[in-house]
């Protein structure tokens, strides 16, 4: 028997195969990479009956058209994401995201865009199959590793499934993702390397995102930030979060697929808490920092993580 | 050992050895790595060992902070793992394609390009650290005779197997990347190997590096 794929008609702008991540290789030079905004990621996977870890088709802004082959299967959407479903017959339906559709054989999904936000999630039951590196398939272009070879999807390649489903599932819920306009942080190790002038402006003034921003990290405009102490420390380790500044001023903002090690001063680090919504700002949008404390970043985190579970709990 | 331990964020460890960047300090900070990769503490995502800190990242769901500080300093030195070290031979060609600013270093510095060449070559370096991009090694020190600072404006692509010098380091580019150091020849072998995941450095921390001059039509048909 054939397996089932998904033929990519279009691939879209930036769709590659995440999953949670891969963990303990940093020292080598590989970042976590994994699912930009996690907790659509888990809500997708946790709708269709997959474990947590499950890899799904991430999409940045215009996302793929696929086209099933040899096979059917139960799939979502999530995040905010305008789609339809292009059956065999062609009739068209309207997708709706969070609610999950079942494909057949010659079935399509033109995902059209994302709404005002960046990422997005196509999952399938039983998931898509990956090739494994370190524990996890997740995509890292930089170093060519994950599935695809490492590199997002082109036109006309395969996205193949874990298996073709006769069990369709029929789940949904209701979820709104709100925006944030103050990204929390904790003060970076280089904090006082900066002006008094520059501190309170970082914390008081808006920053603007700009088109420099990927799945490696996010450039800020805004007021300078003026450096008083040195432009350059000896590198060192760099996680995801972190903001530093380079000589010129403009502050950077580590994601997911940044390089482990780096050499400008931290001015501060976005609480975890804050990650999933910080990535789904598009360029041209603002964003005011706020500074809080460790344990009150801690209980932040307590309680995003609470809410991600009473999500995945109230899933029928 | 440990100067001082803050947070990085809410969810990291960093850990200070100190300002220096020198063999015994990094040598400290790789026994540490050693250690914490073999006996797990539970809730460790990742350790990022680098010239003198060491970043240990956590997963703010299974431990916090304050709890894995604590964890840490219980570490007992004497019991840290002695470094395994390996001498690696890595062969360059310099020939006038892959020397992308031998030129302009010789007027920099006001030496020719053959003796800018000669004590690159003649040194033994040590591997501090790896990173930034998938196992690219930073290797010090450079001759003071050659140290010169990055591009004022880097490169947007730096070839794949580049070898670059800035300041007291070397390096090697494991991957075309942008980048601004002094590029001044070129490497045929495979520094990541991500098919041999068990190992797929070339180079790692505490371990010694000699480069030695290939030509070019033993680059070309380098087998590995």
């Amino acid at each position: 028997m054939n397996k089932a794929f998904f033929e990519i008609l279009r691939p879209g702008i930036n769709s590659t195969l995440q999953d949670e991540g891969r963990f303990n290789q940093y020292h080598i030079g590989l970042p976590f990479s994994g699912a930009m905004d996690k907790r659509n990621y888990l809500i997708g996977n946790h709708l269709v009956d997959n474990k947590s870890n499950t890899a799904s088709l991430e999409f940045a802004y215009q996302g793929p058209l696929l086209k099933l082959k040899f096979g059917k299967v139960t799939a979502v959407i999530t995040g905010d994401v305008k789609f339809q479903i292009i059956r065999g017959n062609s009739k068209i339906e309207e997708g709706i995201c969070y609610k999950t559709f079942n494909l057949n054989d010659d079935d399509q999904i033109d995902i059209i865009s994302t709404n005002k936000s960046v990422y997005g999630y196509l999952s399938v039951q039983k998931g898509f199959s990956g090739d494994y590196f370190w524990g996890s398939c997740s995509v890292h272009t930089k170093s060519e590793v994950g599935s695809n070879n490492g590199k997002k999807y082109s036109d006309k390649e395969k996205i193949f499934l874990n298996q073709s489903n006769n069990d369709f599932c029929s789940k949904k819920i209701d979820y709104f993702n709100s925006k944030i306009e103050f990204i929390r942080v904790l003060k970076g190790t280089n904090f006082d390397y900066f002006s008094d002038k520059s501190k309170e402006d970082f914390f008081s003034k808006q920053f603007t995102i700009t088109k420099l921003t990927d799945r490696m990290g996010m450039r800020l405009k805004g007021p300078k930030i003026e450096n008083k102490v040195d432009t350059n420390i000896k590198s060192e380790g760099l996680i995801k979060g972190v903001i530093q500044v380079p000589p010129d001023g403009d502050p950077i903002i580590m994601f997911s697929d940044h390089g482990t090690i780096g050499g400008y001063p931290k001015i501060g680090v976005v609480i975890s808490a804050d990650y999933d919504k910080l990535v789904q700002l598009t360029p041209g949008n603002t964003i005011k920092f706020k500074f809080i404390e460790l344990n009150e970043a801690e209980n932040l985190f307590k309680f995003y993580n609470l809410e991600t579970k009473n999500t995945l709990n109230q899933i029928r | 050992m440990i100067k001082n331990i803050s947070n990085l964020g809410d969810a990291a460890l960093y850990c200070d050895f100190g300002n220096a960047v020198n063999k015994e300090i990094n040598s400290n900070v790789i026994k540490y790595f050693k250690s914490l990769q073999k006996n797990k503490i539970p809730g460790i995502t990742n350790i990022t060992p680098s010239y003198n800190k060491l970043i240990i990242s956590f997963d703010l769901e299974n431990i916090k902070y304050e709890q894995l500080k604590s964890e840490i300093l219980k570490i007992e030195i004497s019991k840290l793992e002695a470094q395994e070290k390996k001498n690696v031979q890595i062969p360059v060609c310099t020939d006038e394609e892959f020397c992308l600013d031998t030129e302009r270093l010789s007027k920099k510095l006001g030496l020719d390009t053959s003796k800018i060449l000669e004590s690159f070559f003649n040194k033994n370096y040590f591997c501090y650290m790896t990173g930034f991009i998938a196992g690219m090694p930073f290797l010090g020190d450079v001759d003071e005779k050659i140290r010169l600072k990055r591009l004022e404006t880097p490169r947007v692509k730096v070839p794949k197997g580049s070898i670059g010098i800035t300041e007291q380091f070397a390096n090697i580019y494991t991957f075309e990347s942008p980048g601004g150091w002094n590029i001044i020849g070129n490497t045929p072998i495979k520094i990541f190997d991500k098919l041999k995941q068990d190992n797929p450095l070339k180079i790692n921390p505490g371990d010694t590096v000699k480069f030695y001059k290939i030509t070019k039509s033993e680059y070309l048909n380098w087998n590995e």
